[in-house]
Formats: structure tokens, sequence, C-alpha cells
């Protein structure tokens, strides 16, 4: 009896030592990332005035903000979704619908989820070898087309995600009046899935909005304001990448101002891609 | 419609000229699925296309340095002789202590939510750390240049450094620069980073244990260890391997959280805090200002390395993913 | 068992539909899920403007069947029909025939109501803006025609610009059946239609199909055989992949030929 009641107090304690582990350690964790967000939010509203939205970089020691970076961002993002929406949504529903099934279709789903995580850098030296070198010249094009190559994997799976949870009788349904099967699912299909297309839209967006490794060697950085995505574009990633390595204290300031900016992007995107996302599942 | 029994159809609406013989969509239908096709095709062509310009690009520094590439430390710019030992070393050392930080405070994290949380928190913490591993990698390089390695600096480095007797092994450990930045600093940092992903994707996986299982595990009188360690745990074992390798692909590949800490010198790291270099850090600091093309080729070669390394990492973690059926 | 002997058993009742008023005709059609045997040698005909009932416990392959009329299985690779099924004298199962064609003259409603994501009154218009351009007041006349004929039009007269989504259950089935016979198809498929719905949705959709015979070939597919004997002129009893008694309703009901019959209709399995 008291062998068992040893077993016992030996088990209890082994519980109170692993819950406690995980306790302590989730307030650790929690404590870390609280800390990150408030550095950020401290040192990057300091820098946060309208300046930051009306002027271009500065020189050192002069007035200026991030206005060219926040649009060389927003024109190359918008280029960026636009092609990756028109592609990741076309290779989703061909998962879903066409050859998901086939052995072809199994390949193309088990390398987009490996591109899902590849690397952001590695696709940075790919485009700077196809865009890049062969103009001699750095471009927000080419910065565009990176992004849209981080951004296709995310669309693709999540297309083909919310297609095939859509029921198998509303395609029938439509098939069954006589509609061609593509018909069918540009009507019927893509409609009753739309908050979820949505959905893997602003995952995708807030993805690659704070991607900087891949603009590095594509569309550079610009000090200047300019709408032309053939040169060198001005981008919020990369100003704050070369102004926090810089010793400037301003320049330091600007760049938490604009992670701080970026941040609370890819968080309010995100929130809203979840609350899209919980309307499709309720309809 | 020829059939006479449909008196309506052709007492109301006789066949008209606006009749189609075939549907609306049917002409594009072809067109469609073919256009489905090549969208899907062009991601492999993408994959393909990257694997081909990185083995094209590093081609002349392949060549000219052979299987020595990858064990030389020698990474020269002036004498244009590139070795990849040390970023390699670097890359593989960062994200392995990476893992053995982050592994254990994302189970317990996960572990927490899905046992022992109260009910009221589940969510919001639940949400909060699926919205933190969304945050850039610079964020994460940021905190850690300015916020970490000062106060990594005063209250590690100097004190572990000032104690280690000469000659000691602490003391091997721990020779460096004092300045907060150093291998071990970056591996912490990349910690963090990965720690949100880990953590999220450890509790979707131990949330697809049906209850049942969790229920008669507790109905047995076992505690909330045991049902964790012998029963949920084991339960999506194939799976949570998967995401755990998921985790250390993405601080293989990782480039921003590091490149701002890890002290950027080539060669090999003597010790904890000793500057280091990993691939991504490398390629980052010296792709623009390569001017050889000898160091650009060498640069695009070290590209090709994290590829393989971490499509490797990459692929065998899917396949186990895949295995425990979860698609995360 | 042995299929000939059950053929002979009713080949009386398979006379009783006229020959010249055979609308569908399946002859000897075996069906295939990949490998596995769904349909046995089927035959059965269906009657010009008559309602035919399919019975049978679940898995004997009545919609099956069914999905062999308008060939939605060809959507599923694996799936496939051997046999041949006659649409006013054409095989319908012969390579190279219009599928699209097909399903616009052999028109379905499915067990759950499945309103497309778009209004009340596109849902309608949907199938036939597939094959005709109409004026849009042509094309009012033939969606409130349709929802007359489907016993909707009094409802949702006043919401046609509505969600199709946002209808009660039953009127969701019934603007589905509204959908269907909007495009004006010969034949009218019914998969279990009832059998998601409320009693009172249930007889009304019941009223609907009565009345709709008179313009179309209506099969069903039904677990109810209250339904059954209600709506239905001929029923075919089917029993694992096999047709195993055909006839009019009443004889059926009343005068089981087999013993296996005779006791799925009085209950005693299924």
């Amino acid at each position: 009896m008291s062998a068992s009641a040893a077993k016992v107090a030996r088990r209890r304690l082994t519980n109170v030592v692993f819950e406690a582990f995980c306790v302590v350690v989730t307030v650790v964790a929690l404590a870390a990332l609280a800390a990150i967000l408030w550095s950020l939010l401290s040192k990057g509203i300091v820098g946060l005035n309208l300046d930051t939205f009306t002027l271009s970089t500065p020189a050192p020691g002069s007035r200026g903000g991030l206005a060219n970076a926040i649009v060389g961002s927003i024109m190359m993002c918008l280029l960026a979704m636009v092609m990756s929406v028109v592609v990741g949504v076309l290779a989703g529903t061909w998962l879903a619908e066409y050859g998901g099934r086939s052995a072809y279709g199994s390949v193309v789903r088990f390398l987009n989820d490996v591109l899902l995580s590849a690397p952001s850098i590695l696709v940075g030296l790919f485009v700077y070898e196809i865009l890049v070198a062969p103009f001699h010249s750095f471009s927000g094009f080419a910065g565009s087309v990176a992004l849209a190559l981080l951004a296709v994997p995310v669309i693709t799976r999540t297309t083909e995600d919310v297609l095939s949870l859509q029921a198998a009788t509303l395609r029938e349904a439509g098939v069954a009046l006589g509609a061609p099967l593509s018909y069918v699912i540009r009507t019927i299909i893509w409609r009753s899935a739309r908050s979820g297309l949505l959905t893997g839209a602003l995952l995708a967006f807030a993805r690659i909005s704070g991607e900087t490794a891949p603009l590095l060697f594509t569309a550079l950085n610009n000090q200047f304001f300019s709408l032309d995505l053939r040169g060198q574009t001005a981008n919020l990633p990369i100003v704050i990448y070369n102004f926090a390595l810089s010793a400037q204290e301003d320049w330091q300031r600007l760049a938490w101002t604009g992670a701080l900016l970026i941040a609370a992007t890819v968080l309010a995107v995100t929130v809203v891609a979840r609350i899209v996302a919980k309307e499709q599942r309720r309809s | 419609m020829t059939d006479q029994a449909l008196p309506a159809a052709g007492r109301s609406m006789p066949d008209k000229p606006t009749r189609r013989s075939s549907p609306r969509g049917a002409l594009v239908g072809q067109v469609f699925e073919g256009l489905c096709f090549a969208a899907a095709t062009a991601l492999l062509v993408a994959l393909g296309g990257l694997i081909f310009s990185l083995v094209l690009g590093g081609w002349p520094a392949m060549k000219t340095f052979g299987i020595g590439f990858l064990f030389s430390t020698t990474w020269n710019p002036v004498t244009d002789v590139y070795g990849a030992a040390g970023p390699v070393v670097g890359t593989l050392v960062t994200a392995a202590v990476a893992l053995i930080i982050a592994l254990p405070i994302a189970g317990g994290v996960a572990f927490f939510l899905t046992e022992l949380c109260p009910a009221a928190l589940r969510r919001p913490i639940g949400t909060a750390v699926e919205l933190l591993a969304g945050i850039p990698s610079i964020v994460y390089g940021m905190w850690g240049l300015f916020v970490f390695a000062p106060l990594f600096s005063k209250f590690i480095q100097l004190p572990l450094m000032s104690a280690a007797a000469p000659g000691s092994l602490l003391e091997k450990l721990t020779t460096g620069v004092p300045n907060g930045s150093g291998i071990l600093s970056a591996s912490i940092i990349l910690a963090i980073m990965i720690l949100p992903f880990m953590a999220a994707t450890l509790r979707e996986l131990l949330l697809t244990v049906p209850p049942t299982v969790r229920e008669s595990a507790y109905g047995l009188g076992a505690t909330t260890a045991e049902v964790v360690m012998s029963v949920t745990l084991p339960y999506v074992r194939t799976g949570a391997i998967g995401a755990v390798m998921l985790g250390l692909g993405r601080a293989l590949g990782e480039t921003m959280a590091v490149t701002f800490i890890i002290g950027n010198s080539h060669g090999f790291p003597k010790s904890m805090f000793d500057s280091g270099s990993t691939i991504a850090s490398t390629i980052a600091n010296e792709f623009t200002e390569a001017t050889s093309p000898m160091h650009v080729s060498a640069l695009i070669a070290l590209g090709l390395v994290l590829f393989v390394i971490t499509f490797t990492v990459l692929g065998l973690a899917r396949l186990m993913l895949r295995m425990q059926g979860a698609r995360l | 068992m042995n299929t000939l002997n059950q053929v002979e058993d009713f080949a009386t009742s398979i006379a009783d539909v006229d020959k010249a008023n055979v609308k569908v005709d399946v002859r000897a059609l075996n069906f295939f899920y990949g490998k596995t045997p769904a349909l046995k040698n089927v035959s059965i005909p269906f009657a010009r403007n008559k309602v035919t009932a399919l019975i049978g416990p679940s898995g004997c392959g009545k919609s099956t069947l069914l999905r062999t009329l308008n060939r939605m299985y060809a959507l599923y690779p694996g799936q496939r029909a051997e046999g041949e099924i006659m649409l006013d004298g054409e095989n319908i199962l012969a390579p190279g025939a219009d599928l699209a064609r097909l399903r616009a003259r052999v028109g379905m409603v499915f067990q759950k109501p499945t309103p497309f994501p778009m209004t009340v009154y596109d849902n309608v218009a949907f199938g036939i803006r597939l094959y005709e351009n109409l004026s849009k007041v042509d094309m009012d006349v033939r969606v409130e025609e349709a929802l007359t004929r489907a016993a909707l039009w009094g409802e949702v007269k006043d919401n046609l610009k509505g969600p199709g989504l946002g209808l009660s259950g039953g009127q969701q089935q019934r603007l589905c059946v509204a959908r269907g016979v909007a495009v004006r198809p010969e034949v009218l498929l019914l998969d279990e239609p009832t059998s998601a719905l409320d009693p009172i949705s249930s007889a009304k959709l019941e009223e609907t199909v009565t009345q709709l015979k008179a313009d179309h070939t209506i099969v069903i597919v039904t677990h109810n055989l209250g339904q059954a004997g209600r709506v239905s002129d001929y029923t075919g009893f089917m029993y694992l992949g096999e047709l195993i008694e055909f006839g009019p309703t009443e004889d059926l009901f009343q005068r089981p030929a087999t013993k296996k019959t005779s006791d799925y209709i009085t209950g005693r399995f299924g």
C-alpha cells in the first residue's frame, strides 16, 4: 500500500512539475513577444508624424519621412498581388477541380507546399538572375515578381482548400442544368467560395508586405519619390534595413517607424483575413 | 426540342433563332481548363527555373573550387578564393540551437493552450500566438540589434566572461567581443522568431486528437502530464516531427532576423559569443556589393547549398505532415 | 439469384408500359465505381409524362441509376457505365454524346437544396441564360412561369432580388425545382427530394411533382414508401444493384411478385 502511495505521490509531483513548466514557458514566451511589440510601439511612435507620409527619405540630419518608400511598397505589393491572384487562383482551381487527383496533381501540390516556406532570399536571387542581370537594372517590377513568387503558393493553397470545401452537389447542380463545368466553376463555385478566396489573398498580402530579403537584389532602393516601377523603387523593408544599420540616429528612428507601420499593416490585414474566414465558415 | 409532350414549351416559346446550339461558356471551357493547368504548371516551371538559375549562376564557383568549396573556411573577396564551410556551419548551428531553445518552449505553450489554459484565455492567447507568427522577420532582427544585444552583453556575456577561469572550457566557449552579437545571440533571436509559428502549428495538431481519446485517458485517472506525454503527443507524433522540421526549415532560410545580429564574419565560429555568418546573411550582405564575377558566382553557389538543405528539410516535413493526414 | 428468371417474372408488367410511350429506355445497364460493380444488368423503361419511383434499401443502386440518366457520373474519373440508355431512341451512353445538351434535356433536383450563391431570380434564370438569349421581359415571364410551376411564386414574388440562400429549406428545394423546370427539360430526375424537408414542405413538393408530370417525364428516388405510393405511376424495386421488380405502382405495392419486394414493402428489412 505504501509503495503505491509513493507511486501516486511521484506521479503527482511529475505532473506538478510538468504543468508548472508549461505555465512558466508560456508566460516567458508571451512576455518576450510582448517586449518586442512594446519596443516596436514605443520606439516607432516617436518618429511617427505627418512628415512620415508626406516627405521622402531624408539625407542624414535633415527633415524627412517615408513617403517614397510607402508608395513604392504599396505599388509593388499591389502589382505582385494582381499577378499572384491570377496565377494562384487558377492553379488552386486546377488542383481542386481538374487534375488534383492525378499523379501530376500530387506533385504540384507537394512542391507548392514546399515552396510555401521556401527561403525568400533564394527567390530574390532567382529573380535577380532572370530580370535584373539580363537588363543591367534593378527595378520595382523585378521586386514585384519576386513578391508574387512568394504569394502564389499561399494563394494556390488556400484556393484549393476552400474550393474543396464547397459541396459536390453545388457543382453537380450547376452541371445538371447543362452548364459546362468551367462555367459552373466560374459563376457558382468561385462565387460561393469568394470570402475564402479573399482570405487567401489577404494572408498572401500579409506575408509579402514585410518581406525584405527578396527585395535586396531586385527593387533595391531609391532615395527619391518615383512612380516608375521600371527603375529602382524605394520600399519600406529595404529602407528599414538600411536605416537601422546606419549610424545616424534620426535614420534609426525612421527605421523603427517604418517597422511599426509594416507590423501594424500585417497585423491588421491578418485580423481582417480571420474575420473574413469566419464569415465564410458561417455561410 | 422535338418532344410533343411539352405543350407549355411549344406554346409559349417556340424555338427562336436566339436559341444557342451550345451553352454559354462552352467555347471558353477548354481554354479555361488549359489556363488552370498552365497556372499549376507555372509553379513547377518557377521551381525548375529557380534550381536551374542557381546551378547556372553557381557553376563557375563550383567548377573552380570543386567539392572543396563545401569544406574550405576561406572566404576572401580580395584574392577571389571562396569556401562555404563558415556560412554553412553557421547556418546549421544557429538553426539547430534555435530549435533546441524553441522546441520545449513551443511545446509547453501548445500543451498549456490545449490542456491547462482556462477556457476564457484559450482563444485570446491562441489568436495572439497565431498573429505573432505573421510578424515580419525584420522586426525581430531590429529588436535583436537594438534591444536584445545591449541587454545580452551586459547581463549574460560580461558576467560569464569575467567568471570564466583562464584556460577553462567556459573561457573557450565565451571568447569573443562582448557587444551582444554573435552566434548564440542570433540563435536566440531565431528561436523567438520561430516560436509562435511552431507553437501555433503544434497546437493545431494537438487539436486534431479526437476528444474521446483524451477523455478516456483522463477517465483512467491519468494526470495531465501523462495524457500529453503518453496519449496526445504520440497520437500526432509524425505530424509533430513534421511541424518541428517546418520550423527548422524557417530557421535555416531566415535572413533578416539573423543578419542584424550574427556579426557577419566569415570563417568558423570559435565560441558561443564569436561572430559568424549564415548562408542567407552572407548573401544578403555581399550580393549587391560583389564586383568580381567569381564572388557573385560563389554567393549563388552558397544559395544552391541553402536550397538543397532547406528543401530536403521542408520536403521531409511535408511528407511527415501528410502521413499524419494533416495539412498545415 | 438468376436475373433472367426475374426478368421473366415481371415481363408482363414491363409490357404494360406502352412501347410507344417509353421516354427513356434503360437496357442491360451495368455500372462500376472503379472495379466495384454497382448496377448489374438493369433494364427499365421510364414512361412519358408519368412518374416512376425507384425504391430500395440504402446502397441498392437507385441513386446510381438516376445519375446515369444524365451522366452525372462522368464528372468523376473511374466511374463508368456499360449498356444502353435510349432517350427518344438515341443512346446517351454512346461516346461523343453532347453532355451539356443532354443535361439541359434531363434536369435534376438533389437530396439537399442546392441554391446557387445569387438572387432568387438569377438562380432560376441561370439555366435559361445558358441556352437562350432572352429579353428582360421574356426572361421575367419565364422566371415567373418556372416559379409558379414549382409552387413558389406566391412566396417569393416580392423578394426576387433577395439571396436564394436566404429562403427556408423547403423554399430552397422548390427553388431548385423551379430552376430545374425553367430550362424545360423533357425528363426530371428527383434524388430523394424531400429527405431534408419537414412534412409540410414535403407535402407541397409532392403536390408540385404531381402537377409537373403533365409536361415532364419524372423519375424519383425515394426512401419514403408512402411517397412512392402517392406520387408515382410506376415503381421499380432495387436491391444490391439489381432491379428486382418493376410495375405499376398499385400492382407492386398490393401484389408484389417476389418475396424480396413484399418483405421490403412490409418493412421486414431495409
